[in-house]
């Protein structure tokens, strides 16, 4: 029994699959989502979505939005969404690099800066947490497999 | 008939106009390309979108469920969001637009005012005396959502204060590069099953009754959160719908230029080319006169 798993952001489609189990990250914690699960509609904060099939893994940030459940189907709109793996690891470090400097030297005057470094250091922070924890447990995979 | 030296004039001005025009259709034929790509980037979230949104409409008491949801007894004031584009030569691209607004608002029974989305929609609906109560032009050639989401915000605000009680939105819906057509679409309230293309996809495999949801947070926030945003998404796949359709349309009608020059050019010269030669046997003719009256003697 597996559950359908559709990830869509704005501009693509991310994810589309026959799953076992989602775990993604609602407005009240996370959430685990089996097949033949109640309906729900809920919003999504930034962070981790997590999607098992027999022993594959699969781990996608995403930054806000919402996932509609149904029984035999789980639809996540994502504001933005990737696979950990399209991650680029030294892009995300030196943005957060950037975005702490301004950060650190103050508050910066306009509002819209401040704001848009708070997001990037908020995305860049989700990135490379995301890939850590991909590491882990891919790591784990493979010692499990020696 | 006019002089040969006019006409010379006159095919190398039609001759250079071929060129602009040739280049102008070679400019939209590479921007149409990116603009049926973002339409059909986007059209998945949108379609997906649309069906969570269906399956919240139908939940029991939909009435009651959001006021973005709600059909309300009297309806005193429409508003209409026209999108058009920011440029001219496009064929009809940006009159057809006006012309079915004209034909579909003209006679409504309550007041209509406008929104208009591009420059020349702008100028055409204040040459008809209408109302605008607010112009979104100069968007960037491929917008982003941010770009755009606050024109979905506008409408939900006017329709959410009461100064709409319906709120309609009139694109151009691009069929394929030979045919675009404007396309009139309920934004306000929510209108589910009407018209529109996205809910013809698949509807997914459950199709039996559709359970009540739980909601997290509660269902007033995240309907709260969710109907604007969705709003906010139509208005922004018209407005690429709209892109593609303009630019295919300018491209069309700068090829029929382009052919036209050609053609004119063609005609022109086998004119000039007669005028020319007819100039040649006179003086031949003069020439072969003045010999022979000179032999006669």
């Amino acid at each position: 029994m597996t559950i359908r798993c559709e990830i869509v952001s704005q501009d693509r489609t991310v994810f589309t699959g026959d799953v076992d189990i989602v775990v993604l990250p609602g407005a009240a914690g996370e959430m685990g989502v089996l097949p033949r699960h109640a309906p729900v509609l809920t919003t999504l904060k930034y962070g981790i979505i997590k999607v098992r099939k027999g022993d594959k893994e699969e781990l996608f940030t995403v930054a806000g939005g919402v996932a509609e459940v149904q029984p035999d189907i789980i639809t996540i709109l994502a504001d933005a969404a990737e696979n950990v793996e399209e991650i680029d690891v030294s892009r995300a470090e030196s943005a957060r690099k950037r975005a702490e400097d301004v950060l650190a030297k103050g508050v910066p005057a306009d509002t819209d800066t401040y704001l848009a470094m708070e997001a990037a250091l908020r995305r860049s922070n989700l990135r490379l947490d995301a890939v850590r924890r991909y590491r882990k447990s891919s790591m784990r995979m493979h010692s499990s497999e020696n | 008939m006019a002089s040969a030296r006019e006409m010379r004039l006159r095919i190398k001005s039609v001759k250079n106009i071929s060129q602009v025009t040739r280049a102008l259709e070679t400019v939209s034929a590479s921007k149409v390309r990116k603009a049926i790509n973002a339409v059909t980037a986007t059209r998945s979230y949108a379609t997906k979108a649309w069906q969570v949104l269906k399956h919240v409409a139908e939940q029991p008491g939909r009435d009651s469920l959001h006021p973005l949801l709600a059909n309300r007894d009297s309806v005193n004031n429409t508003l209409v969001v026209v999108v058009t584009g920011d440029r001219g030569l496009a064929g009809a691209y940006n009159s057809n637009v006006i012309r079915f607004t004209a034909q579909r608002f003209d006679q409504n029974p309550t007041p209509v005012k406008y929104i208009a989305v591009g420059r020349k929609g702008r100028d055409l609906l204040i040459r008809r005396r209408k109302q605008v109560i607010a112009d979104f032009s100069n968007l960037p050639a491929a917008p982003t959502f941010m770009d755009v989401s606050a024109i979905g915000r506008l409408a939900v605000g006017e329709f959410l204060e009461g100064k709409a009680d319906e709120v309609y939105l009139v694109y151009t819906d691009f069929i394929n590069m030979g045919r675009q057509a404007a396309t009139v679409k309920k934004l306000l309230p929510l209108e589910l099953g009407g018209e529109g293309r996205v809910e013809d996809f698949e509807h997914h495999a459950s199709n039996g009754p559709v359970a009540a949801y739980e909601y997290e947070p509660d269902q007033r926030e995240i309907l709260d959160e969710i109907i604007p945003r969705f709003t906010a998404l139509q208005v922004y796949q018209a407005i690429l719908e709209s892109q593609a359709s303009e630019h295919a349309a300018r491209m069309i009608a700068m090829r029929n230029a382009t052919d036209n020059a050609k053609e004119l050019v063609g005609a022109l010269q086998l004119a000039y080319n007669k005028v020319r030669q007819q100039a040649i046997t006179n003086d031949i003719l003069d020439i072969v006169g003045g010999a022979e009256a000179l032999a006669a003697k």
